[in-house]
């Protein structure tokens, strides 16, 4: 967090920060430099303004909130310490909430990754049609979650969805996909993947098509076969796609609200971190200070995989 | 397509091969992507008694256009339509104009802590709107932005992403071109406006499509700034259209508000796809 402030104070207040620093050679701006220091203020600090704002600001807020026992819309607020971490980590939500994040997060992120990667595969080849294959297999990823889950909750529709049709005609019933928790959240999982196994698969694509031509040939001359090949040769190859992919999924994962929300309004099974965070603030309880605390949490977690991502982005720009 | 190197995925040796491995996988992953985006652009247009039924059909018996009547009737539904336009138009153009300054300034304007400010740009990247939206939904409600255009728009009109797609694309534009133009005595206005975005065409594109797809799909921000249907956008009408309505006689109504909200967005994408697939998988492979 000391650095996140830091930086944060830097962007905010950038007049206080060049006091600081020490220029080397001259003690004050050349005019030149100063004029250039004002075109550039007057050009960024707009949105710098905003996302220390509504980014920023935020995340202390939530600090200072999840201290609180406070009902959102009341005047009145008890500090209560620690008191909502406590009452998050022995009440047993702790124990639900992360699991059916850690579920949710596991099964979307591995689904759509080996999903997206076969597919990848499929699209690799010089088969005439790929391109339009290429796009359909994307376009889910652009379109409204909200809007996909909603097709979705009618397919699932025990007595007039379409799966339920399907089913009876094999002779099964269709299973109780929103009443029953555990398979309400195998649905949510589902719909995610589907929306999101075509990112995966045209980042892999890109992949793929950059792997270097001459170590292909030469496993093919050795006598490596089309799976060996795969195995040994393309996988590893692939291994920086896959740790992008492994980072930029699950940051989606840990965010994934739209689908959540729309397909299952009140959380039964699948009460996600950011969605019970939701829940707490904005569902039956207005619990404020808990969500904050939930919310907290969360952003925990995010700035571990952030720590990661951070450190591949730079090298990507080192080398780039 | 045919290659001298490769077999042609055609001949006979490869027919078997290409049908099992090549096109099996594709027509199925298609198949899975397209079948529930027709199914619910079908359900739209059948009438309530084609889908409260155990006799279903595929192709609606008689195409009717009753649904989204009924979706326009039950809720504001050309409101909620125009609400999203306006939040998407307004938002998504001072959002492009924010990064084009804020990216030009980062690249080609002298000033101390560039690195930090590049920094706090890339953290504010990754640090997801849903967990700010409890004090934002505290600072806006004390400003009596509920229920306004401006309160769904401001609080996400800081821009890290166009912020820094723009600045990777700036970075890699020949100096020479701007060095001359310094030696000219063009100032940076000029410099900005007549020369590096007339350059930039397709980087801006592929922000403001990124942009535009994002304010139209945005859902948990207007879903906690709005509780009146008239300030309403389509995610949440749709979900104000779901409450409303539960029986399972709404399917068709609530397929016909899917419709409104995603067929825009598959429109555009359909249209100009090389850019929004530029702009989102950006920083994968290439850099």
């Amino acid at each position: 967090m000391a650095v996140l402030e830091a930086v944060a104070a830097d962007t905010a207040n950038p007049v206080a920060a060049d006091v600081r620093l020490p220029v080397p050679g001259r003690k004050t701006f050349s005019p030149r430099a100063r004029q250039e220091a004002l075109v550039f203020l007057t050009l960024a600090l707009p949105n710098l303004l905003l996302i220390a704002l509504f980014t920023y600001r935020p995340l202390l807020s939530n600090i200072y909130y999840s201290t609180l026992d406070w009902t959102l819309g009341s005047v009145d607020a008890t500090v209560v310490g620690w008191g909502n971490y406590v009452e998050f980590f022995h009440s047993g939500d702790a124990g639900s909430v992360l699991g059916t994040t850690a579920v949710f997060t596991v099964a979307t992120v591995g689904g759509a990754m080996v999903l997206g990667l076969l597919v990848a595969v499929a699209l690799n080849q010089q088969i005439p049609g790929r391109t339009l294959a290429r796009s359909a297999v994307f376009a889910p990823y652009v379109l409204s979650g909200v809007g996909v889950g909603m097709v979705w909750l009618f397919i699932f529709d025990p007595v007039y969805g379409v799966l339920s049709w399907v089913l009876r005609g094999v002779g099964l019933a269709s299973p109780q996909w929103i009443n029953d928790p555990a398979l309400a959240l195998v649905m949510v999982i589902l719909v995610f993947v589907w929306k999101n196994l075509g990112y995966c698969a045209i980042v892999y694509l890109a992949g793929l098509q950059s792997l270097p031509h001459d170590v292909m040939e030469a496993a093919t001359l050795d006598g490596a076969g089309p799976l060996r090949r795969f195995y040994f040769v393309v996988l590893p190859l692939l291994s920086p796609t896959t740790f992008f992919l492994l980072i930029t999924s699950t940051l989606s994962s840990l965010q994934a609200f739209d689908i959540i929300k729309i397909m299952t309004p009140t959380g039964n099974g699948t009460g996600t971190l950011i969605f019970e965070a939701y829940l707490q603030a904005f569902g039956a309880y207005n619990r404020a200070g808990y969500s904050a605390a939930i919310s907290v949490v969360l952003f925990v977690l995010l700035l571990i995989m952030t720590g990661l991502q951070l450190r591949f982005v730079e090298r990507k720009v080192h080398y780039a | 397509m045919s290659t001298t190197t490769l077999p042609h995925a055609f001949s006979k040796a490869n027919l078997a091969r290409t049908i099992a491995t090549g096109y099996l996988p594709l027509v199925l992953a298609t198949f899975v992507v397209v079948a529930p985006l027709l199914w619910m652009v079908l359900s739209s247009l059948k009438g309530p008694g084609e889908i409260v039924t155990t006799q279903l059909s595929v192709l609606p018996r008689n195409t009717t256009l009753e649904n989204y009547a009924q979706a326009a009737t039950t809720v504001p539904f050309v409101r909620f339509f125009i609400n999203s336009v306006v939040v998407t138009v307004i938002g998504s153009s001072i959002k492009c104009a924010l990064a084009i300054l804020t990216a030009y300034a980062l690249v080609f304007v002298r000033f101390p802590f560039k690195r930090a400010i590049f920094l706090a740009i890339l953290v504010a990247l990754m640090v997801p709107p849903q967990v700010s939206v409890l004090p934002n939904y505290i600072f806006i409600a004390g400003l009596d932005g509920l229920n306004t255009y401006w309160g769904i728009i401001l609080p996400g009109l800081g821009t890290a992403f166009g912020t820094f797609l723009l600045r990777q694309h700036f970075l890699s534009l020949p100096p020479s071109i701007l060095e001359a133009s310094e030696i000219d005595g063009a100032g940076h206005l000029r410099r900005l406006f007549q020369i590096v975005v007339p350059i930039s065409g397709p980087s801006i594109a592929t922000v403001a499509l990124v942009t535009i797809v994002g304010e139209w799909n945005d859902y948990i921000w207007p879903l906690i700034v709005t509780d009146k249907p008239e300030m309403m956008t389509l995610p949440v009408g749709l979900t104000l259209l779901a409450n409303s309505d539960s029986t399972a006689q709404a399917w068709g109504v609530l397929m016909a508000g899917a419709v409104i909200v995603i067929v825009p967005i598959l429109l555009i994408f359909a249209a100009l796809q090389r850019f929004i697939v530029d702009g989102l998988t950006q920083g994968s492979v290439t850099g």
